[in-house]
This record gives C-alpha cells, sequence and structure tokens, in this order.
C-alpha cells in the first residue's frame, strides 16, 4: 500500500479527469498549471513594461489620440538626462531617502532596544508608538500642515516654547531651507514604528545563551551590544531599510499633501514630477523615458543592496 | 369592407405610434467643480427635471483635483458625464481631442445666440479657435478675480487718520495696485480689536493652478502679454517683457510684506477662511465667493466691499474665471444633454440662476437696469468682466500652467533667482511644447 502524497493524489483524482489526463507528461501537466499565471503576468506586468519601452522613443501623448506617434529615438532621454529641473527631483529625492533612512534607522532601532526590556507597561507602549504607521498618509499629511501652520500650529508653538522665537517668524512648509526638512520629519515620524518592530523581531531572535556566555566570558554590555546585538540584528536593519528606501523612493500622497512639491519646487520628489508629466502635462512617450530610467536606476540599486544583504545574512 | 377599414385604421395607428416622438426619461449626469455655485444649480436643475422628466445626477469635484479628474475622464473617452462644465482653458483640447461636440448647428436650430451673451464669456467659454465663431460650450458660469476688503477697518477714523498722514490719501478701495500694496502694507502686523491682522490673502498655491491665476493679475497690468499680438506664438519680448518682470517683482513684493505667515500655498478656500475669520484685510478671490462673504455673519453686510482687480502702469485688466457647459461627445444621452442646455439657456432661468448666486452671463441679465443694484457686488462683477483676459487655452495648456506655476512659485514664494530669469525660464518652456506641437 504506496503512502506518498502522489500517490494519495493519484487515488483521488477522478477516473475522467485521469482519463484524461493520462499520457500527459509531468512538464506537460505543469505547464497546464501555471500557464495562467505567465499569462495573467505577460499581460499585467510584461507587455506594459514593454510597451513602456516603445513609448519611452516616441512623442505618443495619451490625451491627443489623434496626433500621430513619431519615433523619436533617443530624443527623451536626451532631454531628461539633460533637464536641471528633472536633476534637482532627483537631489530632492537623494536627500529625503538619505535622512528619513537615517533618523528612521537610529530611531527606530533604539525604539527597539528599550521595548526590548522588560518594563511595566510594555504592551501599551509599544501599541502607542505603532499608532502613527496605521494612519493614512494622506490624513497624516493633512494634519501635519496644520501642525506646521505659523500662527495656530503646535510644532510651531513647540519650538516657541523650547527656543524662545517667534512661533509666527517661521514657516516650516513655506520656507525653501525647512520645507525640506518638513517632510522628512514628517516620513520619520510616521514610519519609525515600522524599523522599530522589524528590529524587535530581530532582537527577540536573539537567543539567550549566547549573551549568557558572553557574561561568562565577562564581556561588558558596551561589548555585547557591538560583537552580538548589532551583528545579529543588521540582517533585519537591512531588510527595513530596503522596504523603507523602496517605498520613499515612490512617495508622493504625504509629500503631495503637505508641501505639493513647493515651495517653488523644493520638495517635489521624482514620483511627484513623474506624475504631472505623465497625467497632468499627458507627455507619454517622455514620462515613459522617465520612468524607464528611475525603474533602471531603483532596480540597480536594489541589486546591489539584496547581494550586500545576502552576503551580510551567510556570514 | 368593416373588416378592411378596421384592418387600416389598427396600420395607421399602430404606425403612427411607432413613428410618434417617444418621451424617453435619461439619467443625465453632470460634472462640476464642487463649490458653491454647483450646489445653487443642484437647486435650479429642479426644475429641469420637473419639466423635462429627465433625472439629472452631479459629480462634483474639490478645485485641487478637478482638473486632474475630469481631464482624465475625458481623456478616457469615459462616460460619466454627460454635461461637464469645463474650464474655460479646456475649450482648446475638447473641441481639438473630440471630448466636446459642436454646438453651431444645435444652437441655429433652437434660435440660441451668442450674441445674447457677455462678449468676454463667449470669447473665454465657448470658441475654438479662439475669436471663430465654432462653439463647443454655452456660457454658463461668468467669474473673473476680483477683491474683497474690510469696509467696516476702512471706516475706522483713527485708522483713516492715521493712513492719510502715512500715505496723504484716503484710506479707501485701491486705485491703482500701487495703492493696493500700500493698503496691504498698512494693516500688515497690526492690532485690530486686539488681533494681529494681515494686509492681503493672495494666490500662491503651487499644485494645480493657484499662483498662476493671482499673478496674472499683476503680470497683465504691468504689461505682459501671451505672445506678439501679431504673430502667435512669439512668445520673447511679451512673455518676458521689461514691464512683465516689474508685474512679477510687484507680486513678489506684496507676498513678502503683505501676506498672513505660512499663506505659501493658498487657494481660494484658504482666502477664504482668512478673511471671513478676520485676518486680513484684503482678499483676492474669484467673483463666486461674493456672494457667500456678503452673508456671512462675521463680515457680512456692510462690513465688506468689492472692488475690480486696480489697473497699473502696463493697463487695467483681470484674470478670467468662470466656465461653459458643454456636451460630452461619450455620452450616450446627447439629445437629453442638449435639451439641458436649451432649457439652461432661457433668460428666465438665467435670471433665477443669478438669484440663485450663479453669476449668469446671458445678457438679458446682466444688462437688466436693475443689475447693478441687486446685490452690493453686483457692480463690481460687471466693470470686472469688462477687463478680462485668460490664460491660454491650447490643447497643451496643462503644459503651459505647470510650467508657469513651477517657475512662478520658484521666484515668488521660494525666492529663487530673479523675476527675470524666472520669465525667461518660461519663454524657454512654452517654446518647447509650442514645438512638440508643431506650431513653432
Amino acid at each position: 500500500m504506496s503512502n506518498t502524497a502522489m500517490d494519495r493524489v493519484a487515488e483521488a483524482t477522478p477516473p475522467k479527469v485521469a482519463r484524461r489526463i493520462r499520457g500527459l507528461s509531468d512538464r506537460v501537466i505543469a505547464w497546464i498549471f501555471v500557464a495562467p499565471t505567465i499569462a495573467l503576468l505577460l499581460a499585467i506586468n510584461i507587455f506594459p513594461l514593454l510597451w513602456t519601452v516603445w513609448l519611452s522613443f516616441t512623442n505618443y501623448r495619451a490625451n491627443r489620440p489623434n496626433l500621430p506617434v513619431q519615433w523619436i529615438g533617443l530624443r527623451n532621454y536626451e532631454r531628461i538626462l539633460s533637464d536641471a529641473d528633472i536633476w534637482a527631483t532627483m537631489q530632492a529625492t537623494a536627500h529625503f531617502l538619505f535622512w528619513t533612512l537615517f533618523f528612521q534607522v537610529v530611531l527606530g532601532f533604539a525604539l527597539a532596544w528599550l521595548i526590548n526590556r522588560k518594563f511595566k507597561g510594555n504592551d501599551l507602549w509599544t501599541t502607542i508608538i505603532v499608532l502613527p504607521m496605521m494612519l493614512s498618509p494622506a490624513v497624516v499629511g493633512n494634519f501635519w500642515t496644520f501642525l506646521y501652520q505659523p500662527q495656530i500650529g503646535l510644532f510651531n508653538y513647540g519650538i516657541a516654547f523650547l527656543t524662545g522665537v517667534d512661533p509666527t517668524s517661521f514657516s516650516m512648509i513655506g520656507d525653501v531651507a525647512l520645507a525640506p526638512w518638513s517632510i522628512v520629519i514628517v516620513d520619520t515620524w510616521m514610519w519609525t514604528p515600522f524599523v522599530m518592530l522589524i528590529c524587535l523581531a530581530g532582537l527577540r531572535s536573539i537567543p539567550d545563551y549566547i549573551y549568557e556566555a558572553a557574561e561568562c566570558d565577562r564581556a561588558s554590555n558596551w561589548r555585547q551590544f557591538w560583537t552580538i546585538t548589532v551583528p545579529m540584528v543588521l540582517p533585519f536593519l537591512m531588510l527595513a531599510v530596503l522596504f523603507r528606501g523602496i517605498e520613499n523612493f515612490k512617495m508622493f500622497d504625504l509629500v503631495v499633501q503637505l508641501t505639493g512639491g513647493g515651495p517653488g519646487s523644493i520638495t517635489e520628489l521624482t514620483s511627484i514630477n513623474l506624475k504631472r508629466e505623465a497625467f497632468e502635462k499627458w507627455r507619454t512617450g517622455y514620462s515613459s523615458a522617465y520612468a524607464i530610467i528611475l525603474f533602471v536606476t531603483v532596480f540597480g540599486l536594489a541589486s546591489i543592496y539584496v547581494k550586500a544583504l545576502n552576503k551580510v545574512k551567510d556570514r | 369592407m368593416n373588416f378592411k377599414m378596421i384592418a387600416a385604421a389598427l396600420s395607421v395607428a399602430t404606425v403612427a405610434t411607432m413613428s410618434a416622438p417617444a418621451a424617453k426619461a435619461d439619467d443625465l449626469t453632470l460634472c462640476w467643480a464642487a463649490w458653491d455655485p454647483a450646489n445653487a444649480l443642484v437647486e435650479l436643475s429642479k426644475d429641469f427635471e420637473a419639466k423635462s422628466g429627465h433625472k439629472m445626477s452631479f459629480e462634483f469635484v474639490p478645485w485641487p483635483n478637478f482638473a486632474d479628474r475630469m481631464l482624465n475622464e475625458l481623456n478616457s473617452g469615459g462616460q460619466l458625464c454627460d454635461l461637464m462644465i469645463g474650464d474655460s482653458q479646456w475649450i482648446g483640447l475638447g473641441a481639438e481631442a473630440g471630448h466636446y461636440i459642436k454646438l453651431n448647428d444645435f444652437f441655429d436650430a433652437q434660435g440660441i445666440s451668442m450674441k445674447d451673451f457677455i462678449p468676454a464669456t463667449v470669447t473665454g467659454y465657448a470658441e475654438w479657435p479662439k475669436g471663430t465663431p465654432n462653439y463647443w460650450a454655452l456660457p454658463a458660469f461668468g467669474d473673473v478675480v476680483g477683491w474683497t476688503y474690510r469696509k467696516d477697518w476702512f471706516a475706522r477714523p483713527e485708522l483713516q487718520a492715521e493712513y492719510k498722514k502715512t500715505y496723504g490719501r484716503d484710506l479707501e478701495a485701491p486705485k491703482t495696485l500701487a495703492e493696493l500694496k500700500d493698503i496691504a502694507e498698512f494693516f500688515q502686523g497690526r492690532e485690530i480689536d486686539g488681533t494681529t491682522v494681515y494686509g492681503a490673502a493672495i494666490y500662491t498655491e503651487r499644485g494645480s493652478e493657484g499662483i498662476t491665476m493671482g499673478v496674472t493679475n499683476a503680470l497683465y497690468n504691468y504689461g505682459f502679454e501671451y505672445s506678439n499680438p501679431d504673430k502667435p506664438y512669439d512668445l520673447p519680448g511679451y512673455v518676458n517683457s521689461d514691464g512683465a518682470v516689474k508685474g512679477l517683482e510687484f507680486y513678489k513684493a506684496l507676498y513678502d510684506c503683505c501676506t498672513p505667515p505660512g499663506s505659501s500655498d493658498w487657494y481660494m478656500s484658504e482666502d477664504i477662511d482668512a478673511y471671513k475669520s478676520g485676518q486680513v484685510a484684503l482678499q483676492m478671490n474669484f467673483a463666486f465667493i461674493w456672494p457667500g462673504v456678503n452673508a456671512d455673519p462675521n463680515v457680512g453686510g456692510d462690513k465688506s466691499g468689492y472692488f475690480a482687480n486696480p489697473p497699473g502702469p502696463g493697463g487695467h485688466f483681470a484674470q478670467l474665471g468662470g466656465q461653459g457647459i458643454s456636451v460630452v461627445s461619450y455620452s450616450d444621452s446627447k439629445d437629453a444633454a442638449l435639451e439641458y442646455i436649451k432649457w439652461f439657456a432661457q433668460p428666465e432661468i438665467q435670471k433665477h440662476w443669478w438669484k440663485l448666486g450663479g453669476y449668469s452671463a446671458l445678457r438679458a441679465v446682466v444688462e437688466d437696469p436693475t443689475f447693478a443694484s441687486s446685490q452690493p457686488y453686483a457692480q463690481t462683477f460687471l466693470d470686472s468682466m469688462a477687463i478680462v483676459k485668460d490664460f491660454w487655452a491650447e490643447p497643451s495648456y496643462a503644459s503651459l500652467l505647470l510650467s508657469m506655476q513651477a517657475r512662478v512659485h520658484k521666484y515668488v514664494v521660494a525666492g529663487e533667482g530673479t523675476a527675470k530669469e524666472a520669465l525667461d525660464g518660461l519663454v524657454e518652456d512654452w517654446t518647447e511644447v509650442f514645438e512638440d506641437e508643431g506650431k513653432l
């Protein structure tokens, strides 16, 4: 009597179906099962990608279907790469990415380390800390615009209380020097809990016996932190950075609600700029080239990063 | 014989029944921005429903998302809207991309004449190409940028005396843009009834069209022109003329000296809020808000006055707002939609429209001798409509608008570069757009 799963499946197959698939090789059966998924992937992922690549070499505009579509070669790519405004949006995105990741990693790890201690009210504090990430970005963007209001905003009054400056003397979202930081602050406030949760998972996965062994070897707390905690949490931390990096590269809603890309274009991130080109100016060919450039950039950076992450995990 | 007669009578009756026009009731959807006039139109349209038997539905989208949402709808050939009260600048795209149906034959058949409407609204809301008798909309809602001011503050003897001493003239509605800035400066940071108030709420919004709709009121009056009047799309020297540069510098100076803190991204609703809450002495806004201001318990009635955008050294203009009503070509209920336009164009309906708070563009309404005194802001509306100028209405208007938003906001609010650099950059952007369009 056979007991393998395959045998049980074969026995359970109705005779009518069994007769129909008899004579088909395993490979053919496998293809029959995966074909719908592959067809779906081709239709909704691969085809649009290839279509976008083709469009990027044309002057096509989706809102002007009656205009002739012309092949213009690399002109869209040339225009994008030589456009100072696009480089400015790249710079704004890089600033936003770097500082949000920096603050979220530092604060997220610190919070996870604190929450990992056993103390009264630990669960309550964890719940309170993760609340911001449960809110909608549109809502967060809206209420932070009120918090940043120079005349009535709590943020300005808080700064005024701490520093003694007049709360109406500065505008977080209206000042060129402060606006890039205003979006960094809000994103950090909202997403640090996410990094904290991942770090917490990392911290709780470290077996106690490692610390016990270190204590037997009379390793100091400082040395335990650097030689046990940090290396063992690092893969988790890098994963959090990858998730947040990808999310923040395509950041849109929060910044649109907060600053609309202004003042001027100082907080106009690439995703906002791309959306304006594609769905407000309707320069479909141009924005396709723009999207391809961004895709290649993100794909390249993410590949390098994932390789580094795997190396850290294998260590 | 009887049988033959009965059969013939039955045949005639059957054919007659089949060929008689069927009174088919349609569901019509009208798309517009979500604002006070839209609520008035809902009220007005009840009459149409009662008379026609058609059922009206409405799709209203807030202004900052209006163009985005509705142009996507049109560009995708969507059938959500049967009637579209689209922004005046969409008319070129609506006509050339086939989103709107041409109304000339319908107007001729129904005896609707564009001569019966305010000429500026016909040019602004209905014609494409501009200046030709090709109509794609019926002027639906006349609107223009104007100013509201705190008449009660202006009337205070101590403020009048101080103003006269400082500026050598009476504190009253400004006669020039320079005077407007003086007044705004006078009120900026002043304590009134124990509250700090500010000079003026002006348009500075970055995301959609706000700052463009504001800055043009200064640019036009200092000499800015969209292109060479004798050579279309010839931009250098017109868009970035010396006068235009001075106009842009004026707007920045007004923003820097005399606006409330944090007003770096303000458009219609923020300006209304600032004014109604007693933060500012002057408010730039479209005329559609005036009925609401007049009825407001805090600033309404005698407390507020209205004046047209004041002239500058280069002329006297105001930014046109408002919209025409068009029939969407993708609609399955075009006949019913045309029926709505026919009903809406009637003088008695237009009179009722004005009473409900809608700015009629029909001359029979606005030229009625009682019109100017019918509301405190009616004369200002007439004065303003006489000096209107509109932004590009080209099919590529969105590209032209977004370039202007970015260039102007960068200079006025962010303070980057000079006015000349901003306008030179705008010439470059617009030239590129027209080159892409094959117009240069």
